[in-house]
């Protein structure tokens, strides 16, 4: 597929921790494109969260280029960055990041609003994103009105609400049980099949293993990078 | 981020957080309180003074000449005191003199004044103002009769015991009866009561009825004035600028009374209600003066604790923040957000305090002889300064907000 969404190229970050220069990537080199479902997998101390960093453009790389649907965001200044998330990712969290004093319908206006749009078309929008995920009965409700799933899914909205590049999702069934994880991997299996791009940063096997291709990390280097057969949430 | 969404916002903090809202509303709130406050009283008694103060004491287009004037706020120093005391009185060959001369239609009265005991029957009435007074006086104070009349010149000229009083005195003096043709011992001589004039009400709670006036040159007068001397002598215009024209000419015309050569200061006083306001003007220049300062203290204390409620919203809310910027706010969304959330706490304030202020002078207004005035100028103000104070407060914390990484503002729990 030539159609990339993601081009990394040779990608290191480096933190200074006191006196000692730690290096978390050492040099990644990944392309991602549209419609992939990719886990990215490993340890901790793997460079993972550091690569998460990077995919979402929370953090700028020390070298190396990274192209996003085009536009080369390494380098970067921050509140192009910030214009950047708002437009092309969308971030799941493993801890769900709603806003606690906000309704499920408010949650998911939120991209939206910091990207100029109307109140109406705004709300029209959360309402769209809200019933996609099967939630269209609970916009009013806030964050701890709701279960664990309903939380992740009131996320789900909130990243897909922008019609982002990529949904980047960060252990996303890291604080759900396990009939619930099945019902948050279903949701994501259908928004591939939609035509989404995902990134699942997991440690988890089985939850990896509804991706198309696996990312293993290890030292912050790229170990192994396969495809393998999708298994469907139950 | 859009005005009204950050608007919003704040009520909502504002709202779930009402004791704490409050605590760092208050600096603000007594701030704004206070300037309210206390301009609307001022403000109103410079309104009571201009109106009922100076235009019943001294009266419409009207001046007194005398030997010092009676209206001194502020200090009067000994030496002062003792150089009015060297002066001389105004006496009947002066009021002669102005009154043939001034050269503008005026109307005169020349009055002395004593305080005394009236007794009628077996009842007493301590502490009333008796004065003695020409005729015109009636038309000088623009007194209006409940019943009877003023003097008639014939009694005026032959000195008669005859008396006209006060509301209060016939009240007290008179209980259920008309004063009108009994008799009142003022001194040892009995006077006939010929007239009755109109409740005059109070000024600052001290009545305006407890007065006696009788012929200028009836017996009482023995009392209060030695000889040919006055207390003073009022002089009525029929407008302000033939009162101006007319006090110019009464200081000229007791210069040459006087002798006083051109470098000598004059040695009587012409009291007018202009005259008669400038110590009330010269105590409402120094509270003007100084009330800035003691908002700007309140405000800034306000403004102080504003900052450090928000400080401590920035680091309640660092999840928050990250949550945003995670979702693309950038830094001066976020900045906005948190100075406009200041603003609006600062703002609620003011409005609380404008709203307690104009309270309190009303209150003061309905306890106390003071009048109050809301001044619309000094709300736009209290409005203003809240806006003002919680944008300056809020440009800390909000900067500090702003710059928060993302990545370490989602770790924090």
């Amino acid at each position: 597929m030539s159609d990339l969404v993601i081009q990394i190229v040779d990608l290191t970050r480096e933190y200074l921790m006191g006196e000692e220069r730690v290096q978390a990537l050492k040099g990644v080199s990944l392309e991602i494109a549209r419609n992939e479902y990719v886990a990215i997998m490993g340890p901790s101390g793997s460079g993972k969260s550091t690569m998460m960093n990077m995919l979402g453009c929370l953090d700028t790389p020390t070298s190396g280029e990274y192209w996003l649907n085009g536009q080369e965001v390494s380098r970067m200044p921050d509140d192009a960055l910030a214009r950047v998330r708002n437009r092309e990712i969308g971030f799941v969290f493993q801890t769900f990041n709603l806003l606690p004093r906000a309704s499920a319908l408010q949650n998911v206006e939120l991209p939206l609003v910091y990207a100029g749009v109307s109140s109406r078309e705004r709300r029209d929008r959360a309402r769209g994103a809200l019933e996609r995920v099967g939630l269209g009965n609970r916009m009013d409700h806030k964050p701890n009105e709701l279960s664990g799933g309903q939380r992740q899914r009131v996320a789900i909205a909130r990243a897909l609400v922008n019609e982002p590049s990529i949904l980047l999702a960060d252990e996303p069934t890291g604080n759900l049980d396990s009939a619930t994880s099945a019902d948050v991997m279903r949701v994501f299996d259908r928004l591939q099949t939609q035509g989404q791009t995902i990134v699942v940063v997991t440690h988890e096997a089985d939850i990896a293993a509804h991706a198309a291709r696996v990312v293993t990390l290890k030292d912050g280097l790229v170990a192994s990078d396969a495809r393998q057969e999708q298994v469907p949430a139950a | 981020m859009p005005f009204f969404e950050a608007v919003r916002m704040a009520f909502n903090t504002l709202w779930t957080q009402k004791l704490k809202s409050f605590f760092s509303l208050i600096g603000v709130l007594i701030g704004v309180t206070f300037l309210i406050a206390v301009v609307s009283i001022v403000q109103g008694m410079t309104v009571y003074m201009e109106k009922e103060f100076a235009e019943r004491l001294v009266g419409l287009n009207t001046f007194q000449l005398r030997r010092m004037s009676d209206f001194n706020m502020g200090n009067v120093t000994d030496e002062m005191w003792k150089e009015w005391m060297r002066r001389p009185r105004i006496n009947n060959g002066d009021a002669q003199f102005i009154q043939t001369k001034l050269g503008t239609p005026a109307l005169f009265s020349r009055s002395c004044d004593e305080r005394g005991l009236v007794t009628v029957g077996n009842r007493s009435a301590k502490d009333i103002q008796l004065s003695v007074v020409d005729a015109p006086y009636f038309q000088i104070k623009n007194y209006a009769f409940t019943s009877g009349r003023p003097f008639t010149p014939q009694e005026s000229r032959a000195g008669a015991a005859v008396a006209v009083i006060g509301a209060e005195v016939a009240e007290k003096l008179f209980p259920g009866l008309d004063p009108l043709g009994r008799s009142a011992t003022i001194g040892t001589l009995p006077y006939r009561v010929i007239g009755i004039i109109e409740k005059q009400g109070t000024l600052f709670g001290m009545s305006m009825d407890k007065f006696i006036l009788m012929p200028y040159d009836s017996p009482a007068r023995r009392q209060a004035c030695s000889l040919a001397n006055m207390d003073e002598l009022h002089v009525k215009s029929p407008s302000v600028d033939l009162m101006t024209t007319a006090v110019g000419r009464t200081e000229e015309l007791m210069r040459i009374r006087h002798r006083l050569r051109p470098n000598q200061e004059n040695n009587f006083a012409i009291q007018t209600a202009a005259g008669a306001l400038s110590g009330w003007k010269k105590i409402s220049a120094i509270l003007f003066a100084a009330l800035p300062g003691l908002v700007a203290i309140s405000l800034v204390v306000g403004g102080i604790v504003i900052m450090n409620i928000m400080l401590m919203a920035v680091s309640e809310r660092t999840r928050e923040i990250g949550i945003r910027k995670a979702l693309g706010a950038k830094r001066r969304d976020i900045l906005a957000q948190f100075i406009i959330e200041s603003a609006t706490i600062s703002t609620v304030g003011a409005l609380f305090g404008i709203g307690l202020g104009i309270g309190l002078a009303y209150l003061v207004k309905a306890l106390t002889p003071l009048p109050a005035a809301v001044a619309p100028w000094s709300i736009g103000v209290g409005v203003f300064l809240g806006v003002a104070v919680g944008m300056i407060a809020g440009v800390y914390p909000a900067s500090r907000a702003s710059r928060l990484d993302p990545i370490q503002a989602l770790r924090t729990e």
